[in-house]
């Protein structure tokens, strides 16, 4: 299945399981579906469970945490991370407050859907990530699923948690293909996954950077060294033992995190090396990210502004003290997607 | 719509115990220094939420702002619970996390209130989405002050609520002035009921002095949203009387003048019904609401301060 039919899956099952459970957004019921996300729902679930939304990112999140007080389990799906910066109002003023401003009193188990992207000219307007921003929040909880297994299994358990839930997709997992349990089948919110277990590096990568990493570990066991990676896949709260056992393995850490680097979930996972395993550290950790500038649109800068295997490669490399010319790590193909996202 | 004297003097009573309790606040609030919460006092707006509050029936909710004495005692909100929670105690209503501009009582149809310009605008609007979904008959009632419709989420919630039909009413507290920033200098000279026009719904203004007018204008706008008829917005004239966060007067700043006060003090809501009652009658009410206040200001002191423990738990 792949990765998108899993969202959707998700979002099928809990509503026949629930009948508090609904969907709504800009373009939720439209022919396209969201990139397919959402297809399909409107026609088993109706007009009053599966509906459109005006142009008011802040407003519907602020309708959603209503729609909680009265005991509903709302879904908001979003088809750009940008655009629901207009609603952080609601989204940390009110939602990520609201169950202990309150002593408790109120819930607001609402799920927030956004999709980040990258590449195909998008732009500094259309392609950012922001999951920092939203796991730097006491309150939320952030989630960021690699696989199709993933996606569902997370998307279920935030539609089940009493907390405001972020749950970030990237575009380009949308078409990831992979094995996805039916039926109700939970990821735990919380716990990271450790993909391949190795003695050399580790390699902490979040949502899409994970298939880069996994690429790059590929290449550097040709070379003879034995990585672990650790698909982050919750960014609040962070499962600090899960990065903190295996630096203490190896000694070495690569996190590879597409986003900018100043003040970031990279940055947070190279400070809890440095607090729990110092000792047990054998070089400097090493960090995979955005460089600290707006998106650029044109392919040209595109391809110099995301890191890829390539440069986790290279970062493994420098950790474990190897001088070597870096290889090009298989690059991603020439997409024959046509746009526009 | 028929108004008997037995309401009126219900609305009259509920004025009453609403002003005593925040004059009692204003009295206490520096000189015993133990209610470290920012408090915007509701003094002068009474009539707006007892009015509001008697025209809703049980089951009906409420979103305030940071102004939230007022909506949360005229609707039933407990006032030990109220006044724990100035106290920063652990018998608050909210558990000493929110303080005077966060108060709550979900029993009572109480939702949280924001101190954010129109936070719990949408909130209400969202309520009366739930109630559309669920096939409920209920109705949602959201008050904000004037400041409150500069803000956007003001206009996407008006949007919204008149697309769908749905129950909630939007009740906005004209008093004139946010903080010390005068309407006039915030915003064109369009009666704020008028906006209402621009999304298709009924915008109606009224006295918010008087508390038997705006239980009428609010009641027949709850009773239409019930019906269907979707949402309604209403515009309460009023005066806050006391500075904009705290117990003084501050007519020495210069933004407004002794005499405005003056002649809002003299269309006082409370003494405006007065007569309802004889002399013996609201000599009784004033001295049962007094040992009430009392009480439940030595609940607030004896009760104990939250644990540090809690501070722990990301989420409660």
């Amino acid at each position: 299945m792949k990765y998108y039919d899993a969202i959707r899956d998700a979002q099928a099952v809990m509503m026949r399981n629930n009948k508090d459970v609904f969907i709504c957004g800009l373009g939720v019921p439209d022919p396209k579906g969201v990139f397919g996300t959402t297809s399909g729902l409107i026609e088993e679930f109706g007009k009053k469970r599966v509906f459109d939304t005006p142009a008011c990112e802040n407003g519907t999140v602020g309708m959603l945490i209503g729609a909680a007080m009265q005991e509903l389990r709302p879904i908001m799906v979003n088809q750009r991370v940008d655009f629901v910066l207009l609603a952080l109002d609601q989204i940390i003023n009110h939602a990520s407050k609201w169950q202990i401003m309150f002593g408790g009193a109120q819930k607001i188990p609402i799920v927030i859907r956004v999709i980040v992207g990258k590449g195909w000219g998008q732009g500094p307007q259309h392609s950012q990530s922001m999951h920092a921003l939203f796991s730097h929040i006491p309150g939320l909880k952030v989630v960021a699923p690699a696989t199709p297994k993933d996606a569902k299994g997370l998307l279920i358990s935030s539609i089940e948690d009493d907390a405001p839930v972020i749950f970030i997709e990237h575009r380009k997992l949308h078409n990831e293909e992979g094995d996805v349990p039916e039926g109700v089948y939970r990821t735990p919110i919380g716990k990271a996954e450790v993909l391949c277990e190795g003695g050399d590096v580790t390699i902490v990568a979040i949502s899409q950077m994970v298939l880069e990493a996994k690429k790059a570990a590929k290449a550097l066991q040709k070379d003879g060294v034995s990585c672990e990676i650790i698909d982050l896949r919750s960014l609040r709260p962070l499962d600090t033992s899960t990065v903190i056992e295996s630096v203490k393995k190896t000694g070495r850490l690569v996190v590879a995190d597409g986003d900018w680097r100043n003040c970031s979930v990279s940055g947070e996972i190279v400070a809890i090396a440095a607090e729990n395993c110092h000792e047990h550290l054998k070089a400097s950790p090493q960090r995979v990210t955005w460089p600290d500038i707006p998106v650029p649109t044109s392919v040209a800068l595109e391809k110099a502004f995301y890191p890829t295997a390539t440069d986790i490669y290279a970062k493994a490399l420098k950790a474990l003290g190897i001088s070597k010319e870096s290889v090009l790590v298989e690059e991603e193909k020439e997409e024959v997607f046509q746009g526009p996202f | 719509m028929k108004i008997t004297t037995t309401l009126k003097k219900k609305l009259y009573s509920e004025m009453l115990r609403l002003r005593m309790i925040e004059e009692r606040i204003a009295a206490i609030y520096h000189d015993a220094n133990e209610m470290k919460t920012p408090t915007h006092l509701y003094t002068g707006q009474e009539a707006v939420a007892v009015g509001v509050a008697n025209a809703m029936i049980e089951g009906d909710v409420v979103g305030a702002s940071h102004r939230s004495h007022g909506m949360y005692i005229a609707k039933g909100g407990d006032l030990k619970a109220m006044m724990a929670e100035l106290f920063g105690k652990e018998t608050g209503c909210s558990k000493g996390w929110g303080g005077s501009m966060h108060l709550v009582d979900v029993r009572k149809g109480v939702m949280g209130s924001s101190s954010i310009l129109g936070g719990t605008i949408p909130h209400a609007v969202g309520c009366a989405l739930a109630f559309q979904i669920k096939d409920e008959s209920r109705v949602a009632v959201s008050v904000f002050g004037d400041a409150a419709i500069e803000e956007g989420v003001f206009h996407e919630s008006l949007n919204w609520a008149s697309l769908k039909k749905l129950p909630v009413i939007f009740v906005c507290e004209n008093n004139l002035y946010s903080t010390s920033t005068l309407l006039k200098d915030r915003q064109p000279p369009v009666k704020i009921f008028k906006r209402a026009e621009s999304y298709g719904m009924q915008g109606i203004r009224v006295d918010g002095n008087d508390v038997v007018k705006v239980y009428e204008v609010v009641s027949e706008a709850i009773a239409g949203a019930r019906e269907g008829r979707g949402p309604a917005l209403i515009e309460a004239m009023t005066y806050r009387w006391r500075e904009h966060v705290g117990p003084n007067y501050d007519y020495d700043l210069g933004y407004r003048t002794k005499a405005e006060l003056g002649e809002w003090m003299a269309k006082c809501p409370v003494k405006k019904y007065v007569d309802l009652l004889s002399q013996e009658e609201n000599e009784s009410l004033i001295k049962r609401y007094a040992k009430e206040i009392d009480e439940a200001i030595e609940f607030a002191r004896q009760s104990p301060f939250p644990r540090e423990e809690l501070m722990t738990n990301e989420v409660l």
